[in-house]
């Protein structure tokens, strides 16, 4: 693992995390949409919250992919799971958000599941058989 | 029943989203390393061999599926329920799946953190 890799997973957890928490509070803008005026939908692109969120969705969804080819995913959805810990720390130490000790230790959990994870082997070393491509046979850790 | 159709929902988010993720991994291991072929053939060739590889758009409907179902499982089920159940389900769907079609390596480390994840995602819904 290089540090431009370690990059691409902190890119996974910041653009998801960052790009819901925009879709939602655009979305709250513009009140509720109902199943009638689905056009209310397409519009909602036109909300500079909805916009951003999307853009931002649009980089995790980069990093993600990109992490999936040259990571495990049973390394790649635990070890950008720490999304869920910075969303709840944000809430407690900048909006002064009260957090129950039940969700203190799902943190812990979570926290704990992360470095699990982070610690062992990004890849399977599976010498992979594609004759087509050289570059698919590289395993790099 | 409007129980049922949540929990209906549920399964069909875990079922896509488990699915969608197996084929984006599959498609992404047989693309290589983007961050090597970016350096060597740029960001178009990158772009050409991810959208030439079939199973890529299967995984993205597979996701969008996922995505469908996750609206209307908040619109039967509370978000308190379907939301967690949902997510923490579909990590220990994935280690299961990883190893039966990626011939992943699921180490005990891999399965402790999976489920570690999981539970932790619960209780932070609770």
């Amino acid at each position: 693992m290089t540090f431009q890799k370690y990059l691409v997973l902190a890119g996974i957890t910041v653009f998801a995390t960052a790009g819901d928490a925009l879709l939602a509070r655009g979305m709250k803008e513009l009140g509720g949409v109902s199943l009638h005026h689905l056009s209310g939908l397409l519009l909602a692109i036109l909300n500079p919250s909805v916009a951003g969120g999307i853009l931002l969705l649009i980089a995790f969804f980069a990093c993600y992919v990109s992490a999936l080819s040259w990571a495990d995913l049973t390394y790649v959805l635990p070890a950008t799971s720490s999304g869920y810990v910075f969303v709840a720390l944000t809430a407690h130490f900048a909006f002064h958000e009260v957090i129950s000790p039940t969700r203190w230790l799902g943190i812990a959990l979570i926290t704990a599941g992360v470095g699990f994870v982070a610690a062992g082997p990004s890849l399977t070393p599976v010498p992979r058989i594609d004759s087509r491509d050289p570059l698919s046979h590289e395993v790099k850790s | 029943m409007i129980e049922l159709y949540a929990w209906a929902a549920i399964g069909l988010i875990i079922l896509a989203s488990t699915a969608g993720d197996v084929l984006l991994a599959y498609s992404m291991k047989r693309v290589g390393d983007v961050g090597e072929l970016w350096k060597q053939r740029g960001a178009l060739a990158v772009l050409g061999r991810v959208l030439a590889t079939p199973t890529f758009a299967l995984g993205l409907a597979a996701m969008a599926i996922a995505f469908y179902s996750l609206l209307f499982g908040l619109s039967w089920g509370n978000l308190s329920l379907v939301v967690p159940a949902s997510t923490s389900l579909t990590f220990v769907a994935n280690a299961v799946a990883a190893r039966i079609f990626l011939h992943e390596r699921v180490s005990r480390r891999r399965w402790i953190a999976a489920l570690l994840v999981g539970a932790g995602v619960i209780l932070m819904a609770l």
